[in-house]
């Protein structure tokens, strides 16, 4: 089906341009034969694994919040897929500029929970810790990341570093400048940068089709000269053939891809939004069945790969480190003044030494 | 209208008279339709005029602002959200080279009769970016006006002013405000002035300066003081930009000392502007130097510490301590 002007030799967009990726189906079935990889399983265990962490970390980052022991949070229920993936395909040394419903993928990034845990409880010090690396910040104004990004490819660029940026937004991201922006220079100047739009239908409570005219939105790449592609977002296989091969493709110098995920949002936008207020619970009900563990753990149960005996001691060890973490984060203790004032600059200005002298003397410290 | 209202339901009420008594009156903005707004500043107004009077707009506040002046000079009344102000900056280019000037480079051809509101402040617990004060940086732009509420009654009136003028207004909302307290609101249709300040309170020892949210704070410290037989003057600035001086320094003139109390950071803000337009045109009948209670020059802290950021009662009562025992 044509998208945009039809005839008179100009360019056209087909849907059909834009290819689909699927492995398995939502009922775990292969939809077509497996890579080899695919087929030997054990990345797929671990994929499986990585993503009932994640769930099982968002899990408990809800629940703190309703019962008050950290604030607005956004959950990744749905979604975690894209991110194992990612996760497990970048290099250490490659660089993840994410938005904000990163857990899955920062957390094998080597990002500490508590960390996570403590940024979400509102304080900046969980944007510190060692296991970040160079990786940017969770970034909250949407869509500014895309121009980090295709500043940090750039610097790899112009050293002669074969690494990787890759950098993740929503559907609602692609409306703004700033997403187009990086995409026509990661065009122009064929940078080692990867575009990972999540779409997961929503953007707080306006929809995809109201987001965009377009039919997908990975095609937004065409127009900046770069190949783009949809791909199943609740199937890893199909994220790992194709994030894995963007990543390959960017190390090598031939420049930029724009992966649009198909995914859902399983849950509220966050903490602080009711979405019953403006989306339909059949279409959730719908989306439920098509979520990424499910659909994995079937086809390795039908695989013989992992077991509910597996599951079981999994699930355990995993609520083990979950509780660790959220120790770590309820016995940090409140920032000193010291954290709000000594970041701002590399020397604390004198005035602002003052001010900082004000504030410890109004909290009681001397 | 009997039923009292919070200050965001102020504002919806005062959206939907607007758009009940001109036709010219439309909104835009992220999740202002089905949503009705992410605090419910536009609740049921999608319903009520339908989506071609409440568009929800893609996700792009750099779009939000360049069609609400294409459709300001146009002749409708649009009125904009952003739905925190920290995300106003993506509009600052539009709103600085366009809506600020349009009057005034087509010598009054074309103009820019929109509001743009968004929720700012902090005190609510809001992750990062949800919870700075910059309206000194809108202030600081010629031909903009900049209001804030302090209270349900005046969200009503000063909104209805603001969608009434004929020039840009930027409408900020102090959100930890906005449930706090409820009141009757005046008879429906009826405006509170733009470009005035508002004394709360009479007194004679001290003139206190505010607006936005801090007015709570500073209500408290006036009764604390009262208790101890200071009398304090209280100012609601309300339009930051133009400022309202004359109030100020009639006030000032008669106390000999002033206090201003800002939530945002203290160095180029709106307060020092106040300061120096007191010591410009009443230095010599001050009984005490300007003093200013003011958010830290700092980022303001992700929210486990905002509490030590935002001016308390404590801070307020003893800067007028400081004042009236200064010489
Ligand atoms: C520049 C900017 N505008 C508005 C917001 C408020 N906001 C936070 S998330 C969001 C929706 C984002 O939707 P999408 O890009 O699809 O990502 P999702 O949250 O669905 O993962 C909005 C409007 C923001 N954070 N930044
Ligand atoms: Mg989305």
């Amino acid at each position: 089906m044509p998208t945009t002007l039809d005839g008179g030799g100009l360019f056209r967009v087909h849907e059909s341009d834009i290819p689909f990726v699927c492995y398995l189906d939502a009922n775990g079935q292969p939809t077509q034969p497996l890579p080899g990889w695919a087929e030997e399983g054990s990345l797929l265990v671990d994929y499986y694994k990585a993503m009932v962490k994640a769930r099982e970390a968002d899990r408990k980052a809800i629940a703190m919040q309703r019962t008050g022991v950290m604030g607005t949070y956004p959950s990744c229920l749905g979604q975690e897929a894209p991110g194992v993936v990612y996760g497990k395909q970048l290099k250490k040394e490659d660089v993840l500029v994410p938005y904000y419903r990163d857990l899955p993928g920062q957390l094998l990034r080597g990002v500490e929970l508590s960390d996570i845990y403590l940024y979400w409880g509102g304080d900046e010090r969980g944007s510190a810790g060692p296991g970040y690396g160079q990786d940017f910040p969770n970034c909250v104004p949407i869509a500014t990341q895309a121009g980090h990004a295709v500043g940090v490819a750039s610097a790899f660029r112009i050293r002669d570093e074969h690494r990787v940026a890759l950098t993740t937004c929503g559907d609602g991201a692609t409306s703004k400048g700033d997403f187009l922006e990086a995409l026509n220079l990661a065009g122009v100047w064929q940078l080692p940068v990867v575009f990972l739009v999540v779409n997961n239908q929503w953007a707080i409570s306006v929809p995809r089709p109201i987001q965009c005219g377009a039919p997908t939105l990975a095609q937004k790449g065409a127009g900046a000269g770069l190949p783009c592609v949809q791909v199943d977002g609740n199937d890893v296989i199909a994220l790992h053939e194709v994030i894995g091969s963007a990543i390959e493709r960017a190390r090598q110098g031939k420049g930029s891809v724009v992966i649009e995920a198909i995914t859902y949002r399983l849950g509220d936008h966050t903490t602080a939004d009711d979405a019953t207020r403006y989306r339909d619970s059949e279409e959730v009900r719908k989306a439920w069945s098509e979520e990424p563990v499910k659909r994995l753990q079937t086809y390795l149960h039908n695989r013989g790969l992992w077991s509910p005996e597996q599951e079981q001691a999994y699930l355990e060890q995993v609520k083990l480190e979950i509780q660790q973490a959220v120790e770590i984060y309820q016995k940090t203790p409140l920032p000193q003044v010291d954290d709000l004032f000594d970041y701002h600059y590399k020397d604390l200005p004198a005035g602002l030494r003052r001010q900082k002298e004000e504030m410890q003397g109004g909290l009681g410290h001397e | 209208m009997s039923d009292k209202k919070t200050l965001v339901e102020a504002v919806n009420t005062a959206l939907d008279h607007a758009m009940a008594d001109d036709k010219d009156v439309v909104l835009l903005g992220e999740d202002i339709g089905a949503n009705g707004g992410v605090f419910r500043a536009t609740q049921d107004l999608k319903s009520k005029y339908g989506l071609k009077r409440v568009m929800d707009t893609p996700l792009a506040e750099t779009l939000i602002a360049g069609m609400t002046v294409g459709m300001a000079a146009q002749g409708l009344k649009p009125v904009a959200e952003i739905q925190f102000m920290g995300f106003i900056f993506a509009c600052m280019e539009q709103l600085v080279t366009h809506a600020a000037r349009m009057r005034n480079r087509t010598r009054g051809r074309l103009s820019c009769p929109m509001v743009l509101r968004a929720p700012f402040g902090g005190g609510i617990h809001a992750p990062e970016h949800h919870s700075e004060s910059t309206e000194a940086l809108l202030a600081h732009i010629p031909g903009l006006r900049v209001v804030i509420p302090s209270s349900p009654v005046r969200a009503y009136g000063l909104l209805r002013s603001a969608i009434d003028s004929p020039d840009p207004v930027i409408f900020l909302e102090p959100k930890r405000i906005y449930r706090v307290q409820k009141q009757t609101l005046p008879e429906t249709g009826s405006r509170l002035p733009l470009d005035t300040c508002f004394t709360l309170r009479e007194g004679s020892d001290v003139t206190l300066v505010t607006w936005g949210a801090c007015v709570r704070e500073c209500q408290e410290a006036c009764n604390t003081l009262a208790e101890q037989g200071v009398s304090v003057e209280l100012i609601d600035v309300a339009t930051i930009k133009p400022l309202d001086m004359e109030t100020i320094l009639a006030s000032t003139r008669k106390t000999g000392r002033c206090v201003i109390v800002h939530e945002a950071a203290r160095s180029f803000g709106v307060g020092a502007e106040i300061a120096a337009r007191i010591f410009e045109d009443l230095f010599f009948e001050l009984k005490a130097p300007v003093k200013r209670v003011a958010g830290y020059d700092i980022t303001m802290p992700y929210y486990r510490m905002e509490e030590h950021y935002i001016p308390d009662h404590k801070r307020i009562v003893i800067a007028i301590h400081d004042c009236l025992t200064e010489p």
